[in-house]
């Protein structure tokens, strides 16, 4: 087993809003990463990623509140810091954090290099100038980023370059976790493959330890993260590599996410999408038992009174329902169950397993 | 400046097309040229066997009855100041209603709204900002149940959404098909989408068609450059995803 990158420990946080209602955003999250690998993070929009990945970085402020948990960065727990400290010590360095319009943030007057001097500076860098161009120039090159953007302003650069160069700035101390939240959604898909190939490339030549990748794209976490967790309502409802979750999902919630998944490859057009009715629950008043359970095919009555608690399976799998694996595996395989295209090597043996 | 240049092609009832191009393909012109809403400098649009005619104002009217769009923002859509009761009431103005009872609207707009799994008691005098992103995608197609065109042009209308979303409002624009017979021609850059929607596809480049047909001979064994681009720029499950192929 790697070194544990990041862990987070039953983490819960809430929006306080103007009217002093408490939405639990996020209410109970556990999570662990090891160093090289890379988490995907999936669900509705509503669900409470975002939350989440703004809560991991340790640094609040109105409206969201920490309520419990720990965020351990490396063996360290940030989740009581001072925002102050956690300004100086964590962001940047310990984690970088990418927002979906992060290209959108850069002030259009300045250059490039001038955000690179910045970054270093705020964090304590003892480099002079020209030390730093000369690193960033290398940064850029080896993340195929022409160094010549470095003279630009960020009014000069398309959108898809404006996110790289971003990112490659973002992680130019190399952090031990990098958030990114829908880091592409906002572009075209040409650029949204430029900016996945940097993200691949950060985590191959070890710029970052680790990675989230938040997205509701799931064949864009399938093809970027080792593994994924499926959110719903504030909380995680399932967990596996990416493999596992896209081809043999067990929670329900999960399988109708994974049937909507469209893709142009042979064998897809001939499958039925699934559609999951209804919305996500409002997180002001999460539902006392399972929180899928009013929209879950299945649910049963104890499912609306009894909240189901995240069991392991199959090795390092999770699951959030009161079924069995092998009852849910029994429900779906009688037709109700996934748009199943061919099965990847290795999964029947997985399956086996169990 | 040519936008969209020369372009052929016919839509048949009950049809789903799709036109799949990038951003600044000519897509949304094109689809602006089929609403009437940009003219058209050279070539003849032809509707229901007969030259498209929407010279006067009213037969422009009479021509919005038949082709309707779904645009891209929801948001955008709405007039924020019209409750949403209003919204689906002239919609019934529209397809000749006006002098319909009270009782007898408001079951239409019940039967609409439950057709998208929105409850209509909960609806009334709220405002479209009031909704959420998902609740307004809805409300765009309870709209185009009680308009009933003989053609809804959807502009990337799942762009903004999710993919479970997507799904569910896939669903109800497939029964809507189904029951009206109307043809939908999807405006998207989603090649998945277009892949699994569509009788026929069109691939827009520069404003002119590179290359069209069935969504098998077009998406999976594609003969042009530019659809083999956009197929490769998009994350597969089954097939390895070449990052690096450009
Ligand atoms: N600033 C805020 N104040 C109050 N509630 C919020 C705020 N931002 C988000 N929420 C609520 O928190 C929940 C989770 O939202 P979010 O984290 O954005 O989900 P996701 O990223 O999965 O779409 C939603 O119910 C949303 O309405
Ligand atoms: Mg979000």
């Amino acid at each position: 087993m790697g070194k544990v990158m990041l862990e987070v420990k039953n983490l819960k946080t809430k929006y306080v809003t103007r009217f002093h209602e408490d939405v639990f955003a996020v209410d109970g999250v556990s999570l662990k990463i090891e160093e090289g690998r890379s988490l995907g993070i999936a669900g509705e929009s509503g669900c409470g990623k975002s939350t989440l990945a703004l809560s991991l970085m340790g640094y609040y402020f109105a409206p969201l509140h920490y309520l419990s948990g720990d965020i351990i960065v490396d063996g360290v727990n940030i989740a009581g810091m001072k925002p102050d400290e956690v300004r100086r010590k964590v962001l940047g360095q310990e984690i970088a954090y990418i927002p979906q319009a992060a290209m959108n943030a850069l002030n259009p007057t300045m250059k490039i290099n001038d955000f690179v001097n910045d970054v270093m500076y705020a964090h304590g860098s003892k480099m002079k100038k020209s030390e730093i161009r000369e690193m960033a120039e290398a940064r850029f090159n080896e993340l195929g980023l022409p160094p010549e953007v470095l003279d630009k302003h960020a009014v000069e650069l398309s959108g898809g370059m404006k996110q790289r160069t971003v990112i490659a700035i973002s992680t130019i101390l190399s952090p031990k976790v990098l958030i990114a939240d829908e880091p592409s959604s906002a572009l075209d898909v040409s650029s949204q493959k430029l900016v996945i190939r940097m993200m691949r490339q950060l985590m191959q030549k070890g710029y970052i330890k680790s990675m989230i990748f938040i997205t509701h794209e799931l064949p864009l976490l399938y093809n970027v993260t080792d593994d994924i967790a499926v959110m719903y309502a504030g909380q995680f409802v399932e967990q596996g590599t990416a493999n596992e979750m896209v081809f043999d999902p067990v929670h329900p919630y999960a399988k109708g996410l994974m049937g909507s998944i469209l893709v142009p490859e042979a064998g897809t057009r001939e499958v039925k999408l699934t559609a999951i009715p209804g919305t996500p629950p409002n997180l002001k008043h999460p539902p006392e038992g399972c929180r899928f359970a009013d929209r879950c095919p299945y649910a049963v009555p104890t499912c609306r009174s009894l909240a189901p608690e995240m069991k392991t399976f199959s090795g390092n799998r999770e699951y959030r329902c009161l079924f069995s694996v092998k009852k849910l595996r029994e429900v779906y395989s009688d037709g109700t169950g996934r748009r199943s295209g061919e099965k990847p090597a290795g999964i029947d043996e997985l399956i086996a397993d169990q | 400046m040519t936008a969209v240049d020369h372009v052929d092609f016919d839509f048949n009832e009950g049809e789903i097309v799709s036109i799949v191009g990038e951003s600044g393909s000519g897509k949304t012109t094109l689809s602006k040229m089929l609403l009437g809403l940009i003219s058209v400098t050279d070539g003849q649009l032809y509707f229901q066997g007969k030259p498209r005619d929407i010279s006067s104002r009213r037969k422009k009217q009479e021509y919005w009855k038949n082709i309707q769009p779904i645009f891209q923002d929801p948001f955008a859509s709405y007039n924020i100041f019209h409750k949403i009761d209003s919204v689906l009431l002239d919609c019934l103005n529209m397809r000749g209603f006006r002098s319909a009872s009270n009782a007898q609207k408001v079951d239409m707009m019940t039967e609409a709204c439950s057709f998208v799994n929105l409850k209509y008691a909960e609806l009334t005098n709220k405002y479209p900002f009031e909704l959420s992103g998902g609740q307004m995608q809805r409300l765009m197609i309870a709209r185009i149940f009680l308009l009933k065109p003989k053609i809804l042009m959807a502009d990337e209308p799942t762009s903004m959404i999710d993919a479970c979303s997507r799904a569910t409002i896939l669903d109800m624009l497939l029964k809507l098909r189904d029951e009206t017979k109307m043809t939908v021609i999807f405006i998207t850059h989603d090649i998945g989408l277009a892949y699994y929607i569509s009788d026929k596809v069109y691939i827009m480049e520069h404003g002119k068609f590179v290359e069209s047909g069935k969504p098998d001979d077009v998406i999976l064994r594609p003969t042009q450059d530019y659809t083999k681009r956009l197929i490769s720029d998009v994350p597969k499950i089954y097939e390895p995803w070449d990052l690096d192929a450009i």
